[in-house]
């Protein structure tokens, strides 16, 4: 192995040799293949989409402008307006983001800030376990509970039995997990000489939870919140279940605003909704009302698309470097 | 002092809290010190860091803590403001007295104390907001009721006292992160500074900044004596010769259960200790012979 320095040594040039890596080069491309075929399942999910739109939008009765600003969906009656189901898909998403919001961020406070390590070992652990519990559970969970608590706080003929109240509140307490899970993270990552220098200074434990963590850790928040909105935006089960199959369509001219089209007490189909009705009923293939489910599909697609990039510019805007 | 800390603390026009309270200890030379240990031990669950510290700090004076590694100089530091309670398992016995009142009494406010006695850390720390915010924040959450040019007058006076004003008058709005290091910890000196302690805690305060960089914080320091108790825990003997006004020494010791628990050998004039110490163990430390 050794060799005076200066003299040109055969073995050791020949042990400096780079050496062919068979088998990590199989590993690298199986590793390529992987990640492809994400993309390449997202491609075909977008050319399905669309292809199947095209043949929805190439109908007579159909118009691209009249689909998109039509506030009337009844496609027994030729009628292919999205609004309504968007209106029913939104309704629902505020009212989950207003339970899931306060929720899922006080959670997290109290777990990052608050919770001793024992505590938080316990109820880490029991968040994400929510996080699977199959969606149709919380489904049951609204018709069977939510829903009768709901008629009962405010009377049988105000609250009908599909409400969008109902559904919003349970789609919220599905998603109030994952956005506390995911604040949490961004909390926890928040560096402990940030939290030392705001005691330093005098500050309480929730001064320095509010005014210190929170906006270091908000560019997680943020990126967490919206993904849970995604996941309302997308939430099928529980709307199916809870907030009827009848699109809320409307008049913004004619109907009250309060006191129908944002009216969360009576049912609203979602675009989910009407998908998985539609999809699973007994329409048959390659009818008007078939195809419309993809152009639905689509524009689900680009709005949840939307928000995830929407989340990914949250967390470059206002990414606080610590050092 | 400071009968009525919210209003007269932080009014940024009044003269420093301080300047009462520096007279006070003037005329009681010999007096307790604005801060006092009496036997105090730090404990880490059951393992005791620190036995039996008595030492007394006061104004207008630069106090060095040096010693060997895991003698317990930043533990004890620590202990000086109650940030040793944000480690679950510390316990202090004993008392630490500021102005009198036994900061572990139970019904003393830790967040009071904190604010009262402030502290600079290691590795600088600024929150990652403007300059100015880093500034403001602390005045803010202790109440700060002045106008919006009180605020100014404030941020620009503190930063005044640490040296930095001249530097980043011209970009406030900045964040406190884009400064050097130097910088960064002048602003997180400017920034204790802000709330108005008396006492300003220093945990090895230039051990992550360059020899340029850590003349002027000791230069700083040198100034900032005239108004307030500076204590300082520095790995540096040469900083501690240069600086301070008296040093203590801390050593580790194994005991008969093979703890290593840390004790004050000597607390001395600066000069006395570093020529004629009192004790063979600081001899030897002081000279390189261990540490």
């Amino acid at each position: 192995m050794t060799s005076e320095t200066g003299v040109h040594d055969a073995t050791m040039a020949e042990q400096l040799k780079r050496r062919n890596r068979p088998f990590e080069r199989v590993i690298v491309g199986s590793l390529f293949i992987s990640g492809a075929i994400s993309i390449a399942v997202t491609i075909g999910i977008l050319w399905e989409l669309g292809s199947e739109s095209l043949l929805f939008f190439r109908e007579d009765e159909v118009s691209l402008g009249k689909f998109f600003t039509s506030t009337v969906w009844q496609p027994q009656a030729g009628e292919f307006g999205i609004w309504p189901l968007i209106l029913g898909t939104l309704l629902i998403t505020v009212i989950a983001l207003l339970v899931a919001v306060p929720i899922g961020l006080s959670a997290a406070i109290y777990l990052s800030e608050y919770a001793s390590p024992r505590v938080r070992g316990f109820f880490k652990p029991v968040l994400e376990i929510l996080v699977g519990i199959p969606t149709v559970v919380f489904g049951f969970f609204a018709i069977t509970f939510m829903t009768p608590l709901l008629r009962s706080i405010f009377g049988e003929s105000v609250v009908g039995f599909f409400n969008v109240l109902s559904a919003g509140i349970v789609v919220g307490l599905l998603i109030v997990p994952l956005i506390s899970s995911l604040a949490e993270d961004a909390m926890a990552a928040v560096p402990n000489s940030l939290r030392q220098a705001a005691y330093g200074l005098g500050a309480s434990r929730l001064e320095v939870s509010l005014r210190v963590v929170v906006p270091a850790a908000l560019s997680g928040i943020a990126a967490g919140i919206v993904i849970g909105m995604s996941r309302a935006v997308g939430e099928t089960m529980v709307v199916t279940l809870a907030s009827g199959a009848a699109p809320r369509n409307f008049d913004l001219a004619a109907d009250p605003v309060f006191g129908y089209v944002l009216n969360p007490f009576q049912g609203a189909q979602t675009m989910t909704g009407y998908i998985a009705i539609t999809a699973s009923g007994d329409i048959s293939y390659d009818t008007i009302d078939y195809n419309s489910i993809f152009a639905i599909g689509l524009t689900l697609f680009l709005m949840t698309l939307g928000l995830n990039s929407l989340s990914r510019r949250i967390v470059k805007r206002y990414r606080q470097e610590y050092d | 002092m400071n009968e009525t800390p919210e209003s007269t603390v932080l009014d940024p026009t009044a003269a420093p809290a301080t300047a009462d309270a520096v007279g006070g200890v003037e005329a009681a030379d010999d007096g307790p010190g604005v801060l006092e240990t009496r036997s105090m031990d730090v404990f880490y669950g059951d393992f005791k860091a620190v036995a039996d510290v008595s030492m007394s700090f006061t104004f207008n004076e630069i106090s060095a803590l040096i010693g060997p590694s895991g003698c317990g100089k930043s533990t004890v530091l620590r202990s000086l403001n109650r940030m040793n309670d944000l480690i679950p398992t510390a316990r202090v016995d004993g008392e630490v007295r500021y102005h009198g009142t036994n900061i572990y009494a139970g019904d003393v406010d830790p967040v009071e104390i904190r604010r009262r006695i402030g502290m600079v850390f290691q590795k600088p720390n600024p929150f990652p907001k403007s300059i100015f915010d880093n500034i403001a924040w602390g005045a803010k959450i202790n109440g700060f009721k002045g106008s919006k040019s009180d605020m100014k007058d404030l941020v620009q006076g503190a930063l005044e006292q640490a040296a930095l004003w001249d530097e980043v008058k011209d970009k406030l709005t900045e964040s406190g992160l884009s400064l050097s290091g130097g910088q960064q910890q002048r602003l997180c000196i400017a920034r204790a500074i802000a709330v108005q302690p008396d006492v300003i805690l220093m945990d090895e305060p230039c051990s992550a900044l360059d020899p340029i960089a850590t003349l002027r914080i000791e230069e700083l320091m040198l100034e900032l004596k005239e108004n307030y108790s500076i204590i300082i825990v520095t790995h540096n003997m040469q900083q501690a010769a240069r600086v301070s006004d008296r040093t203590a020494f801390f050593n580790v010791e194994l005991d008969t259960t093979g703890q290593r628990t840390g004790h004050l050998v000597e607390f001395s004039p600066t000069d006395v200790l570093f020529t004629t110490p009192k004790e063979k163990a600081t001899e030897d430390y002081i000279t390189g012979r261990f540490g």
